[in-house]
């Protein structure tokens, strides 16, 4: 018999190699650290609990977006910049229409943007490093001036309830956009042929059009997708802070790559997993939480989630990914 | 029987900015049959490969398939034709599995939302890898942890099992040590049973004569000769490929 299994097969997670256990087995650890060390502070309540998912899906949403981008072997640096356009542009919208045309003008600004960046990469072949940095100076710049620095609330409660405050048979709706975002962002990696082609894209780009597949229109897709993830993640943000700020989504870019990186997405493209980026996520929020429950200073978290960061890569990346 | 070759190449001709690559090649290869082409650095032999794979498209001459006139204007058509190419350089897609290589753009699917048939395409790999005799860890396994010899293996049995007339093979051992070599050309001569037509281009003049049918012999461009290789040997061959022997043809 020639062919036999070697390797270990985890259902939903599929085949993983023993560094992408890392992450989980880190969230673990942290999880149970906080939960020992801030018992008294109400860290392992349900709300508590609760709060961190509602507070990362914006970010688990565009980490998702990452893992696709990323996996292709391109990188989208200009998606904190759609979060301020998209979440502007939709409260400018709602002011004066249906909530429904100011998620449409939102998520469409995303997909623009994200048309322009592909189409500059797939087709005028720029690095995609290159081509968002500058859409990324270029968007913030239009976010400032939209709205003349100023924010714009939103009061339509049927917006705000379903992209922010609502809950469904107890389930709050940010919770519920978490799940949405993982599950399809799941089943379209794992599961569909353009996942398959994308990471293969990213992995050797000169075989995957050996192989017939277009490539160019792949890179294209996957821009327009990160960055319409992007615009959702500005909605979420919308419907929760119920108003729009030229600044929301400012900081997020390197939470994001963190997020999806930490999770087991190599950022040289052909290796990632959706899961891992919600862990990713999950951590990141949840270290916010427990610093600050803990009571450190700004700068004290910033210096104690940069180290755990930091840690979590080495780990994950230890592996040599391929020959040099 | 049918006897009109495979692929009949008949008075190629390709220049580059007018340097003559290749000039007035007439070439058979027949089903089940494997023809090597041999010549010194630079004689033109990638050139007609990536000709008949459509990479290059001839100045003047002829390609036929099965008797059928064909042009390709790009790689893409060559394939639709049952043409399939194994490169030197393994284009394959190294963190992805064997079995997602083996169906890369052509993934076999099921159900309503085109959901990856895995089990499928497993279980299509292995049985194809059994009938070549192609021993890898397993179907699963990441192309990165296989060796030059299992990948090189890996990429003649995708180009097997697409190409349902031709297979190229552009240096296909070159990147590979002694048992890696002569475990693939193992796999290259079982190809012939599967009733395949095979051109094949080597600077290795003992993989040529261990597996071709047919010799056909480029010098700077032109065509020496093409010389059944149980009527020759390796001196009159090497003599052509210098140009210390003149064409006999």
């Amino acid at each position: 018999m020639s062919v036999r299994s070697k390797f270990r097969r985890i259902p939903v997670v599929g085949q993983v190699e023993p560094s992408t256990y890392v992450v989980y087995v880190g969230f673990l650890l942290i999880f149970a650290a906080f939960a020992v060390l801030l018992r008294d502070e109400g860290f392992l309540t349900v709300s508590n609990l609760l709060n961190i998912v509602q507070e990362t899906t914006p970010v688990t949403v565009m980490a998702i977006g990452m893992v696709f981008v990323l996996s292709a072997g391109e990188i989208d640096l200009s998606i904190g910049s759609v979060v301020a356009i998209a979440a502007l542009l939709a409260a400018v919208v709602m002011r004066a229409h249906n909530w429904t045309l100011g998620v449409a003008a939102g998520l469409g600004a995303g997909a623009v943007v994200g048309l322009i960046n592909g189409a500059l990469v797939a087709y005028a072949r720029l690095p995609s490093f290159l081509v968002t940095l500058a859409t990324m100076g270029l968007l913030a710049g239009v976010a400032r001036r939209m709205t003349n620095l100023q924010s714009v609330p939103v009061i339509d409660t049927t917006f705000t309830s379903l992209f922010g405050s609502g809950s469904l048979f107890g389930i709050p709706s940010l919770v519920l956009w978490t799940a949405l975002a993982v599950s399809l962002g799941h089943y379209v990696y794992r599961e569909t042929p353009f996942g398959a082609r994308l990471l293969a894209t990213g992995d050797n780009p000169r075989a995957a059009r050996a192989a017939g597949i277009k490539v160019d229109r792949l890179r294209l897709k996957v821009l327009i997708l990160g960055s319409t993830c992007a615009a959702l993640a500005g909605l979420l943000y919308l419907g929760r802070i119920q108003s729009a700020r030229y600044t929301l989504g400012e900081t997020d870019l390197l939470t994001v790559i963190a997020a999806a990186v930490v999770g087991g997405t190599r950022l040289d493209g052909g290796t990632g997993t959706v899961l891992g980026a919600l862990i990713g996520s999950l951590l990141m929020g949840m270290l916010n939480n427990g610093l600050i429950l803990m009571g450190l200073a700004v700068s004290e978290q910033m210096v104690v989630r940069g180290f755990i960061i930091l840690v979590a890569i080495v780990l994950t990346l230890r592996e040599p990914h391929r020959a040099p | 029987m049918n006897t009109t070759p495979a692929l009949s190449l008949r008075n190629i001709h390709k220049s580059f900015d007018g340097i003559v690559a290749v000039e007035d090649l007439s070439l058979d290869v027949k089903r089940g049959e494997i023809v090597a082409l041999v010549g010194d650095n630079g004689a033109g032999k990638s050139t007609v490969v990536k000709i008949v794979a459509g990479v290059h498209q001839p100045s003047s001459g002829q390609i036929r398939l099965a008797g059928e006139l064909v042009h390709f204007i790009d790689p893409s058509r060559s394939q639709a034709k049952g043409i399939q190419v194994v490169y030197q350089d393994l284009a394959l897609a190294e963190s992805q599995p064997v079995y997602m290589n083996l169906f890369l753009g052509r993934e076999k699917t099921k159900g309503r939302f085109g959901k990856l048939d895995r089990a499928g395409m497993i279980a299509e790999t292995e049985e194809l890898m059994r009938e070549l005799n192609v021993h890898i860890p397993s179907a699963k396994s990441t192309i990165r942890k296989l060796s030059g010899g299992q990948r090189q293996a890996v990429a003649i049995a995708r180009a097997t099992h697409w190409a349902t007339n031709l297979v190229l093979m552009d240096e296909p051992t070159a990147a590979l040590g002694v048992t890696e070599t002569s475990k693939v050309e193992d796999i290259i001569t079982g190809l012939k049973a599967r009733n395949l037509a095979i051109l094949i281009v080597s600077h290795s003049l003992d993989q040529v004569f261990h597996l071709s049918d047919h010799i056909c012999v480029l010098r700077r461009g032109k065509q020496i000769c093409v010389a059944q290789t149980k009527q020759t040997d390796k001196n009159e061959i090497v003599s052509m490929i210098t140009g210390l022997k003149a064409s006999s043809r």
